[in-house]
């Protein structure tokens, strides 16, 4: 048990030293961008119209000739605080526009994952289990097909499919147009949701789907699995039993493992179906020149991703006991 | 069976199949540059049809050379960037190789890359290189190494403990010389197949890049531009400018995707004969 703890205490010491060099490699691309940030912010148009003493004055006062180092440790000291700066393009402090747009975004991104994870391990386990047969064709076409498709198309598609021709979800937005915040049922985020969590869980299954169909066949190749054969125990008990138990550990760390995939995709499909998440935000940021919340979202991102691979760090002890003795080394 | 046609050949042939129908994407959308800028307002917003097969658009383009158009330009950049970002890979891959602390420092980038989700990497890239081209062929270049990066140096630290580089390492030779010799001829196989199974990825994020507006310029007809203004035209029913060129798109990826594949299984010699 003390080295499990130790373990954890380093895994997290690593996460924050790896979230330390994201920041930091984030903010120097930000500050090679050759793009005004003064410009972006204020427009083209309103820079044009302002003497050159109002332009010096505005520089002044965002502090535009500050060195990138002392830029930086100061971003850094006031994380640290926990404030994490303003953004130029909401007039709202970073923390609370990600903690908004996170929240609308997470449940969209969690059914995606669960979804995605749930269905690409069963789609997975069924197609190595048949080698070679036709549920093993189908599923390993439909991964070569999905894994070819851009997750925007997708989305175009099936809004394409159910908002347009059939009529039956909305095409975009995260609640329905001209309805005051307290008149929002449920069941309208919800059908706001489907879409877009749909996309992301279509395209989710493919990477857990082929890797848990490699992992099942040679599981079901081996030496035990012939055994248990021969012992005369039914199919489905020998996947129960040997099948499932062993593909867990690396369907843990894929699943764990496609948090980033997920974010990335919904990146795409928030800016599709114009749902305001957190990926719709970067995007917006990043479109804006708003850096201080684009800085704000790829450290959270980052520390998304990376707690996701602690995660599954410490699982792979609770789900196997050679690790958790620490006999087995990895 | 027929035993004269052996898995071998077929997947030769399917190789030059694709190899065939990229270049002719990727040819004809040159030479189709000038046609696919052509405007014509008596036929805008035609659907498809037989002399226009992907319609037109709302300047009377015709939506099959710009397709081809924009493909081209995506396959040119995917092969620029992916054979960059391989020999990326190959260049950190072998200096991990070379002692523990290169080990330590090329594990931490490749962790440092990977922690960021992709898409969100590729926009910080591209605003730092000041977005259009420059930015998504440096965005899909810095991206896109990490993976084979990890492939390399797993392979070559488990080759470092084999007999024979042991004893070439008692023979005297120099680093420099084991990795050329006996270290490269080995990877080679892995480093092919990695290559070529980056370029559906290459392509498939400077579409996204470019659909979200950090790649290239709206003019240019790129696949993602034209992909993002089929978008804007769909809810009033033109659904023929993001069908189509959003498939050819799809075909073309999966049409490198195969290639991969083909190339994997030739040389890979657990499956090369099976």
């Amino acid at each position: 048990m003390k080295h499990r703890l130790g373990f954890a205490l380093r895994k997290l010491l690593r996460m924050a030293v790896l979230l330390l060099g994201v920041s930091l490699a984030a903010f120097l691309l930000m500050t090679a961008s050759p793009l005004d940030p003064l410009q972006t912010s204020v427009g083209q148009v309103a820079m044009g119209s302002m003497s050159a003493e109002q332009i010096a004055r505005l520089e002044a006062y965002w502090g535009a000739g500050t060195p990138p180092l002392e830029r930086y440790l100061g971003w850094l000291g006031d994380v640290l605080h926990g404030d994490l700066g303003t953004s130029l393009y909401f007039r709202q402090p970073v923390a609370q526009v990600i903690g908004q747009r996170l929240a609308s975004s997470l449940w969209l991104m969690l059914a995606a994952w669960v979804l995605s994870g749930v269905l690409g391990l069963t789609l997975g386990i069924l197609a190595g289990a048949n080698r070679g047969r036709w549920p093993d064709k189908l599923v390993k076409g439909y991964c070569f097909v999905i894994s070819s498709t851009p997750a925007f198309w997708l989305a175009l598609l099936l809004m394409m499919i159910f908002s347009v021709w059939l009529g039956l979800l909305p095409t975009g937005l995260a609640v329905p147009i001209g309805v005051t915040a307290d008149e929002v049922s449920l069941l309208d985020r919800v059908r706001h949701a489907i879409l877009p969590a749909l996309t992301l869980s279509l395209t989710g299954v493919a990477n857990i789907a082929l890797h848990t169909r490699e992992k099942m066949a040679d599981i079901m190749e081996s030496d035990y699995v012939l055994f248990a054969r021969a012992r005369g125990e039914s199919k489905g008990a020998i996947l129960l039993r040997h099948g499932l138990r062993n593909v867990a550990l690396p369907a843990i760390t894929l699943q764990f493992g496609s948090i980033s995939e997920i974010f990335g995709g919904s990146v795409l499909v928030e800016q599709v179906f114009s749902y305001p998440g957190l990926g719709q935000a970067a995007v917006t940021a990043g479109l804006g020149g708003d850096l201080p919340l684009l800085l704000g979202i790829t450290v959270i991102s980052a520390a998304l991703v990376y707690g996701g691979n602690v995660a599954a760090d410490l699982l792979y002890g609770a789900v196997d006991p050679r690790i958790r003795r620490g006999a087995a080394k990895r | 069976m027929n035993r004269k046609i052996n898995r071998r050949k077929v997947t030769m042939a399917l190789l030059l199949i694709c190899v065939g129908l990229l270049a002719a994407v990727a040819v004809s959308g040159v030479l189709l540059a000038g046609q696919a800028a052509q405007t014509d307002f008596s036929l805008k917003n035609q659907t498809p049809s037989l002399t226009h097969l992907f319609g037109t658009d709302w300047m009377g383009r015709d939506m099959l050379s710009r397709t081809l158009t924009g493909l081209s330009m995506s396959i040119r950049i995917g092969l620029a960037t992916a054979a960059v970002s391989a020999g990326i890979s190959l260049l950190l891959g072998s200096a991990a190789a070379l002692s523990r602390r290169a080990d330590g420092v090329v594990t931490y980038c490749i962790d440092l890359v990977m922690g960021v989700p992709h898409i969100l990497l590729l926009i910080l890239v591209s605003l730092a290189c000041g977005k259009g081209l420059t930015g998504v062929v440096a965005g899909v270049t810095l991206t896109h190494w990490t993976s084979l990066a990890r492939v390399l140096r797993g392979e070559i630290l488990q080759l470092r403990s084999a007999p024979y580089l042991q004893v070439a390492v008692k023979l005297g030779q120099s680093k420099w010389a084991i990795l050329r010799r006996h270290l490269l001829p080995h990877l080679l196989p892995q480093f092919l197949t990695g290559l070529v199974l980056q370029f559906p990825h290459a392509i498939l994020h400077e579409s996204s890049l470019t659909f979200l507006g950090f790649g290239l310029s709206p003019e240019q007809p790129a696949i993602g531009n034209i992909l993002s203004e089929g978008m804007s035209y769909l809810t009033t029913g033109k659904w023929w400018l993001a069908l189509f060129p959003g498939l050819a798109l799809v075909v073309t990826v999966a049409l490198f995707a195969a290639l991969g594949e083909g190339v994997r299984r030739l040389l890979d010699p657990a499956t090369a004969h099976e």
